[in-house]
């Protein structure tokens, strides 16, 4: 019978794959969506110059792919996360359980978080962190008092700013953008506007007074973004009164569509942020399994490559799409040689 | 009725209280609700017509231009002192020298060829001119000179690919306005672009390595193709069809001709006919939790991804199956067990042939929906994974990660380059072609081996 043989057939083809499940000769990374694009710049370019095969790169989330990555040591485990943020204590004993111990931290440079609107849209040209918390808090400062967020457009806090009416597509909390977001823009409101002060003079502690700070308005004038860049430039797209916050990459890819604003008269640009000048910045992350160094082949090449002047460097492949180098790269690129974990030279 | 001779307005002295003929209000206002249905009916076969036309419209004008791309033919001298300063031709030493050490050959090349072509070069910076080509150009280059060690000392002329910016001016996707503002291309690119096209040696030509090539990463949109993922699409299609097939099939004919009907057959019944409306993410998270997470196969394999499929698309063959097994007539399954034939007999000799046709066309029709098929493949890592590598075997294009043809449309949507954008629709016209041709094969099968009684 036909059928027999179809359900033999299967049955061997399951059987081989299992097999041939163990052995894996390429470099798995997985983790942050914003590192995704320069990991896989890197990934391609290490194939083309080396013998090892393409290194595999996945997105899914800083959070996700650290998470993957503490799974534990061994084949089925990746070996390399991409993060846009640091690592956590909690993540480092997660890790620490699961067997991965030895973890080699290396920055491979800076990203810039720019707020940017349509490009014919209204003047949204320069904002200070004052007028995002102004615009966007749950509560702001009225006339010295804490009260419920009251405005309806930009101009009702500065005179300076379009009269239309506020909207605004934040990164949503699963993303490392936000954490950047919550910490340096709208904290940093706070406590200009001197909201920060009257939270606390009402008798909240510290930390309690830095989380209503950063709590965002929920009556749909701040709207969250759980996709990606390109559904907030969707948004943007349909609603001229809008402005969204973007990866710096991610604009200087889509300036035919999209306007820049200054922060604090800054304009956000390599230079800028490199200088610090630029005040929205955040270093981007990747992690090594040290483990795996010497049984997954390429994988020590891989990271010594991705941080080689060549690729990270200022006028690398990566800078050139939208990265902003490290200046202390040489300290890094020799971290990575001596395989030095953290913790060890902290 | 029949009598047609009389006309309602030959006697008027005699109208019946109501008749056929002459339409009273009642009758008006029924014709009147049909004739209000029909356009009711028109109206919404134009609609979805309208929603088809415009959605085959933006898909081809959309998609059209990602199947072709723009090439330039340049002459690289390849320098022997940069690329074997020994002058050994030793592969391994060859291979030392990156593909940042073939930078200055391609602009010197570039740099030359304008020369020779007498266009001024506008350029500041000599190395600005390496804007006008792909990235990938350079790793060409070099992948020949590593297969072609005598080509060194030589000059070679290579056909690479002209960066996205530079295509996208031809299909007029970058404007002169918009690259005011865009630091990866200057006008001047756009006036060096114009004259090479003019003395022909920049040209667009169909693009091959779009339908066969493997995806590329962000900064170079030109050279990506869906090649890979396609072979991704394949492999999992071939898992999905060699379980779901026999399981399928198995399981109708139990259910069908063997099986006792009592409570437990029933509630089999039920959740078959449940499965088939079950959410497809469902199965997807199901796939990481069995198949990933306690069975430990690797992850973004097309293996996991075509079993996830095969949960998926099992209900709708055994619905088929089983459908079509109904639709043989109790006369055949007689006749065969009169003259003397086993149950089993009956069965695999005469009822499933006559079923056969009605079985492969649900079987392409569930395999065409799996080919479709996204959201299961997000939480097994076939979405957001950069499909660069083409499998180097059988199990290897099981078992080695690997996207699928939808997976990387959606991946291709999402990414920041709108050279991408366009890519995705190309994607999504190749995806339509292979499901228009499983569904033709559908079509086809059933027309030329359905028989009726």
């Amino acid at each position: 019978m036909s059928m027999m043989k179809l359900t033999a057939s299967a049955l061997a083809i399951a059987a081989v794959s299992a097999t041939a499940a163990a052995a894996r000769d390429q470099v798995q990374v997985a983790g942050s969506s914003t590192v995704l694009p320069y990991a896989s710049i890197v990934a391609e370019a290490f194939g083309e110059n080396f013998d090892f095969p393409t290194p595999v790169v996945e997105s899914g989330g800083s959070s996700a792919g650290l998470k993957r990555f503490c799974e534990g040591v061994g084949e089925n485990t990746i070996d390399v996360a991409n993060a846009s943020r640091k690592i956590k204590d909690s993540e480092i004993k997660a890790c620490a359980e699961a067997g991965v111990t030895d973890i080699i931290e290396v920055k491979i440079g800076y990203d810039g978080i720019v707020f940017a609107s349509q490009l014919n849209g209204p003047e949204y040209t320069a904002f200070e962190p004052a007028d995002l918390f102004n615009a966007l808090a749950a509560n702001v400062l009225v006339d010295g008092k804490i009260a419920p967020n009251p405005h309806n457009q930009w101009s009702d806090f500065n005179a300076d700013l379009p009269s239309e009416a506020i909207l605004a597509f934040v990164p949503g909390t699963k993303h490392g953008t936000r954490e950047v977001f919550d910490e340096k823009v709208i904290h940093a409101g706070c406590e200009a506007t001197g909201a920060l002060e009257a939270f606390k003079a009402s008798g909240m502690d510290d930390k309690a007074a830095d989380k209503a700070c950063m709590e965002l308005r929920t009556d749909g004038k701040s709207v969250d973004i759980d996709g990606d860049y390109t559904e907030t430039l969707a948004r943007i797209d349909s609603n001229a009164n809008g402005i969204g916050v973007f990866g710096l990459a991610f604009y200087e890819n889509n300036t035919d569509k999209l306007k820049v604003a200054t922060m604090s008269g800054v304009e956000p640009k390599t230079e800028t942020i490199a200088s610090g000048d630029y005040p929205v910045s955040r270093p981007l992350y990747f992690y090594v399994k040290k483990a795996h160094i010497g049984v997954v082949p390429g994988l020590k090449e891989y990271a010594e490559f991705f941080v080689s002047d060549d690729m990270a460097g200022p006028s690398g492949p990566l800078s050139e799409y939208g990265l902003v180098s490290d200046p202390e790269l040489a300290g890094t690129q020799s971290m990575v040689a001596e395989e030095k974990t953290m913790g060890s030279n902290m | 009725m029949t009598d047609a001779t009389s006309t309602p307005g030959a006697m008027p002295h005699a109208a019946p209280k109501s008749s056929l003929l002459t339409l009273d209000s009642r009758v008006r206002r029924r014709n009147a609700a049909e004739a209000r249905f029909r356009a009711y009916g028109i109206a919404a076969v134009s609609v979805g017509l309208i929603f088809l036309v415009f959605l085959l419209i933006a898909i081809f004008r959309n998609g059209i231009p990602a199947f072709t791309q723009t090439f330039i033919s340049v002459p690289v001298e390849l320098v022997e002192e940069k690329l074997d300063k020994t002058g050994n031709r030793d592969i391994e030493e060859i291979k030392k020298v990156s593909t940042f050490g073939y930078k200055p050959l391609l602009v010197d090349g570039l740099t030359t060829m304008l020369a020779d072509a007498g266009i001024e070069n506008p350029f500041e910076k000599p190395a600005d001119v390496e804007k006008l080509v792909s990235a990938s150009a350079v790793g060409q280059i070099r992948d020949y000179v590593i297969s072609h060690p005598d080509a060194i000392g030589k000059t070679v002329e290579f056909r690479v690919l002209a960066s996205s910016r530079v295509d996208g001016y031809f299909k007029g996707r970058v404007t002169r306005e918009s690259l005011v503002r865009d630091k990866n291309l200057d006008a001047e690119h756009l006036d060096v672009s114009d004259a090479l096209t003019e003395s022909g040696q920049m040209k667009r030509s169909f693009n091959w390595a779009f339908i066969f090539g493997a995806d590329a990463s962000e900064s170079r949109p030109e050279q990506a193709g869906i090649g890979v993922s396609m072979i991704g699409s394949f492999f999992m299609m071939l898992v999905v069809l060699f379980l779901s097939l026999p399981i399928g099939v198995a399981a109708s004919i139990y259910l069908e001709e063997f099986a006792p009907k009592n409570k437990w057959t029933d509630l089999i019944e039920v959740n078959i006919s449940n499965l088939a409306a079950v959410p497809s993410i469902v199965f997807g998270i199901l796939g990481l939790a069995v198949f990933i997470q306690f069975v430990e196969l690797p992850q973004s394999a097309p293996l996991v991804g075509g079993l996830v499929l095969t949960l998926m698309t099992l209900p709708t063959i055994i619905i088929s199956t089983r459908a079509s097994l109904k639709a043989v007539p109790p006369s055949i399954r007689d006749a065969a067990l009169g003259v003397g034939a086993s149950k089993m007999q009956s069965v695999f000799h005469h009822v499933l042939p006559l079923a056969m046709p009605g079985i492969l066309t649900g079987t392409i029709i569930g395999l065409a929906q799996a080919l479709g098929e996204t959201a299961p493949l997000l939480l097994i890592g076939m979405v957001g994974f950069i499909a660069s590598n083409a499998p180097d075997g059988i199990a290897a294009g099981f078992l080695s990660p690997n996207s699928a043809m939808p997976a990387q449309i959606y991946e291709w949507a999402k990414r920041a380059d709108p050279a991408y954008y366009e890519r995705a629709w190309g994607g999504i016209i190749i995806l339509l072609a292979f499901l228009m041709t499983m569904n033709i094969i559908a079509i086809i099968l059933r027309r030329r081996f359905e028989r009726r009684w």
